[in-house]
C-alpha cells in the first residue's frame, strides 16, 4: 500500500478520472498523473452540472426559491430547505413556533440518515461490497417512504415555507418513525459486521485519504469529513438553532482523517440521529405548526376560499411585491447538513426577491482539498477517497 | 437605571471589533457596532493585512466562505461606499471565543477590480476566488491558478453581474453542436 515518490521512474501518464464514470456519483471529473499507479498529481475540475443556482435566486421570491433548493444536494433535500428558510426567517426577524422547530429537527435528522446511508452503500459499493449497498438501500426506502407520506414527494420534497412547514406530520407518522430507529440499529449493526473489522475494507480505507486537522481547516472541510480529523466541530453544539439546544446528543470524532474515521464518523452519526429523533418524537410539543401570522405564511385553503381576509391574504403574499419582504441587510446563516456546513448568505433590497443569494455548499471544499489526499497515493484509492468524501455534483456546482 | 443600561450596551459591544478599531482605525469604513452580526468594511488596501491579524492575532482560523455581490442596483451601498460596484465579502468563523462569526466586506471599484488573495492564509481560498472570478470578474492579485471554475473556459462575461440577462447573451442559441451522420 505504500505509494513512493522514491519508484517514480520519470515517465508520466495522464488519466482522465470521469466526468462519466461510476464511481464519481454525479458528473466529476479529475485528471490523474501518474507514473505507474502513483498519483504524482490530480487536478479536480468541477462545472459540469452548473445550473446557476445562485443567479435564479435574484429573480425568484422567497418561497420559489425553496423549490431550487430541492436540487441541491438530492441525498437530503430536506436539510436544504430548512437551512434556506432559515436564513431568510432571520433575515426577516421571525421564529417559527416550537412544533415547527421539533418538525423540522425531525426531518433533517431522518434526512441525514437517509443521506448517511446513500453515502454508505455506494461508497462499500465502490469498494465492491454488493451486500451494503442492498442492505443500505432497503433501510434508505422506508426512509424515503416517510418523506413521501409527509411531504407528497420523495426527492422533490419543498416541505418547508417561510414561517414554519406546507403541513403537519400526517396521523401515523409518530408509529412509522418510532418503527424505524427502532429497527434500525440492528440493521446497521449487519453493516458494521460486514465491514467495521473486514479486512479488505480495512486494507482499502485504513490510511487512505489522510488529512490533518490543520490542513482540514485549512481547506475549509466540514461536518464528517472535519470531525474524522479530531475536531469535535458540530453547528448544533457550537451555535444552536431550532431547538437543537435541547436535545442530548454525541459529537463522534475520529483520530486520523482517513477514509475510514470518515466511515466510522458517518456511522456513529446515524445512532445519534436516531437518538435526536426519539427525543423529539417523545417531546413534541402541540400547537401550530406553523407561524399563524398571514402577513408570512400562506392561510390556509378552506379560508382562502371561504373568508374574504383569507382570500386577501393569499392574494397578498403570492403577489409579487406584497409576500414576504425582509428589510434591507445582509445576514449568512449555516446549519450543519450532513455533509457540514451548508451556509446561505442573503443580501436583502427590500423587496420580495433577493438581491444576491450566495449558497456555501460543503462539498465545495471537500473536492478542491481531494488533491491534498490522493497525491502519493495509489490510483485506486482515488475511488476509496472520493467515496468516502461524499461530493454531491449538484451543490458542488450549483 | 440609566446608568444600568449603559453598562449593558458597553459590554455588548464585541472586543473584536474594538481590536479592529484600534488597529485599523483610518481603514475601516463602517463595522456593525453590535454584537449580532458582526462585520467590518474596510478598505481594500487593508484587506489583506486585516484579514492576517484576524487569523493570527485574533483566532479566526476558519475561512468560512469568499464571494462578492454586485451592487450596481443597490443605491443606499452605492452611495455609503463611494460608488463601488463590488463589494467583496469573507466570512470566518474562530472556534474559540463568543463572537464565533465575522463578515469583513471589502468595496471594489469597478475600474480597479484588483484585491489581494488571501490563498497564502487559507488554502481553501484557492477555489472560492476562482468562482469569485468566475462569476463577477474580480481579480485577485497574487493567486496562482486564476482562471474560471464553473463557467467554461471560453466563456464570455461573468454571469453574476447585475446587467447579465437571466437567459444569458444566446450561448444556448449559437451552441455548436456536433452532427451526426445517420
Amino acid at each position: 500500500m505504500q505509494g513512493g515518490m522514491e519508484r517514480t521512474t520519470g515517465e508520466k501518464m495522464v488519466l482522465n478520472f470521469g466526468p462519466q464514470h461510476p464511481a464519481t456519483h454525479g458528473t466529476l471529473r479529475i485528471v490523474l498523473e501518474l507514473d505507474g499507479e502513483t498519483i504524482l498529481k490530480a487536478t479536480p475540475h468541477a462545472g459540469y452540472l452548473h445550473t446557476g443556482f445562485e443567479k435564479l435566486g435574484e429573480h425568484l421570491d422567497y418561497n420559489q426559491y425553496i423549490v431550487v433548493t430541492d436540487r441541491m444536494n438530492y441525498l437530503s433535500p430536506l436539510s436544504n430547505n430548512f437551512g434556506y428558510v432559515l436564513a431568510v426567517e432571520q433575515l426577516l426577524g421571525i421564529e417559527v413556533p416550537e412544533r415547527c422547530q421539533y418538525i423540522r429537527v425531525l426531518m433533517a435528522e431522518l434526512s441525514r440518515l437517509a443521506d448517511h446511508l446513500l453515502w454508505l452503500g455506494t461508497a462499500a459499493l465502490d469498494l465492491g461490497a454488493f451486500s451494503v449497498f442492498l442492505y443500505s438501500f432497503r433501510e434508505r426506502e422506508k426512509l424515503y417512504s416517510i418523506f413521501e407520506k409527509t411531504t407528497g414527494a420523495r426527492l422533490t420534497t419543498s416541505y418547508t415555507r417561510v414561517g414554519g412547514v406546507f403541513r403537519d406530520l400526517y396521523d401515523g407518522f409518530d408509529t412509522d418513525t418510532r418503527d424505524f430507529i427502532t429497527n434500525f440499529p440492528k440493521a446497521l449493526k449487519e453493516t458494521h459486521t460486514l465491514l467495521t473489522r473486514n479486512r479488505i475494507w480495512m486494507d482499502r480505507t485504513k490510511g487512505v485519504g489522510t488529512i490533518s486537522s490543520e490542513d482540514a481547516i485549512n481547506y475549509g472541510l466540514t461536518g464528517p469529513c472535519l470531525r474524522a480529523t479530531g475536531i469535535a466541530h458540530d453547528l448544533r453544539k457550537a451555535e444552536p438553532y431550532s431547538s437543537y439546544e435541547k436535545f442530548k446528543f454525541d459529537v463522534p470524532v475520529g483520530t486520523n482523517g482517513d477514509a475510514y474515521d470518515r466511515y466510522l464518523v458517518r456511522m456513529e452519526e446515524m445512532i445519534q440521529s436516531c437518538s435526536i429523533i426519539k427525543q423529539a418524537l417523545d417531546d413534541l410539543p402541540e400547537g401550530p405548526f406553523s407561524l399563524e401570522d398571514n402577513k408570512v405564511m400562506m392561510p390556509h385553503k378552506s379560508d382562502a376560499y371561504g373568508h374574504i381576509e383569507g382570500l386577501i391574504h393569499h392574494f397578498k403574499i403570492v403577489m409579487d411585491g406584497h409576500g414576504v419582504q425582509p428589510p434591507k441587510g445582509d445576514h449568512y446563516c449555516a446549519t450543519e447538513s450532513p455533509n457540514g456546513e451548508l451556509g446561505f448568505y442573503i443580501v436583502s433590497d427590500g423587496s420580495g426577491t433577493g438581491y444576491r443569494i450566495r449558497i456555501r455548499p460543503p462539498s465545495f471544499f471537500h473536492f478542491q482539498a481531494l488533491p491534498h489526499m490522493l497525491e502519493g497515493g495509489m490510483v485506486s484509492d482515488t475511488v476509496a477517497v472520493l467515496g468516502s468524501l461524499n461530493v454531491i455534483a449538484g451543490e458542488l456546482d450549483r | 437605571m440609566n446608568e444600568e443600561k449603559e453598562e449593558i450596551t458597553e459590554e455588548s459591544q464585541p472586543l473584536v471589533l474594538e481590536k479592529l478599531r484600534e488597529k485599523f482605525s483610518d481603514a475601516l469604513l463602517a463595522d456593525s457596532e453590535t454584537s449580532d452580526d458582526v462585520f467590518v468594511v474596510v478598505g481594500k488596501e487593508s484587506s489583506y493585512a486585516l484579514l492576517e491579524y484576524l487569523k493570527t492575532d485574533l483566532a479566526y482560523s476558519f475561512l468560512v466562505d469568499v464571494t462578492a455581490v454586485d451592487n450596481s442596483q443597490l443605491e443606499s451601498e452605492l452611495m455609503q461606499y463611494d460608488y463601488a460596484r463590488f463589494m467583496v465579502v469573507y466570512h470566518l468563523w474562530t472556534f474559540e471565543g463568543d463572537i464565533s462569526r465575522i463578515r469583513v466586506k471589502v468595496p471594489v471599484h469597478e475600474k480597479d477590480l484588483k484585491v489581494q488573495s488571501v490563498t497564502e492564509l487559507w488554502k481553501g481560498a484557492n477555489w472560492l476566488e476562482r468562482e469569485t472570478y468566475d462569476m463577477f470578474g474580480i481579480d485577485f492579485e497574487g493567486h496562482p491558478d486564476l482562471r474560471r471554475i464553473l463557467m467554461p473556459d471560453d466563456f464570455e462575461g461573468h454571469p453574476l453581474r447585475k446587467d447579465y440577462p437571466l437567459r444569458g447573451r444566446g450561448e444556448r442559441e449559437s451552441f455548436n453542436f456536433e452532427k451526426q451522420n445517420v
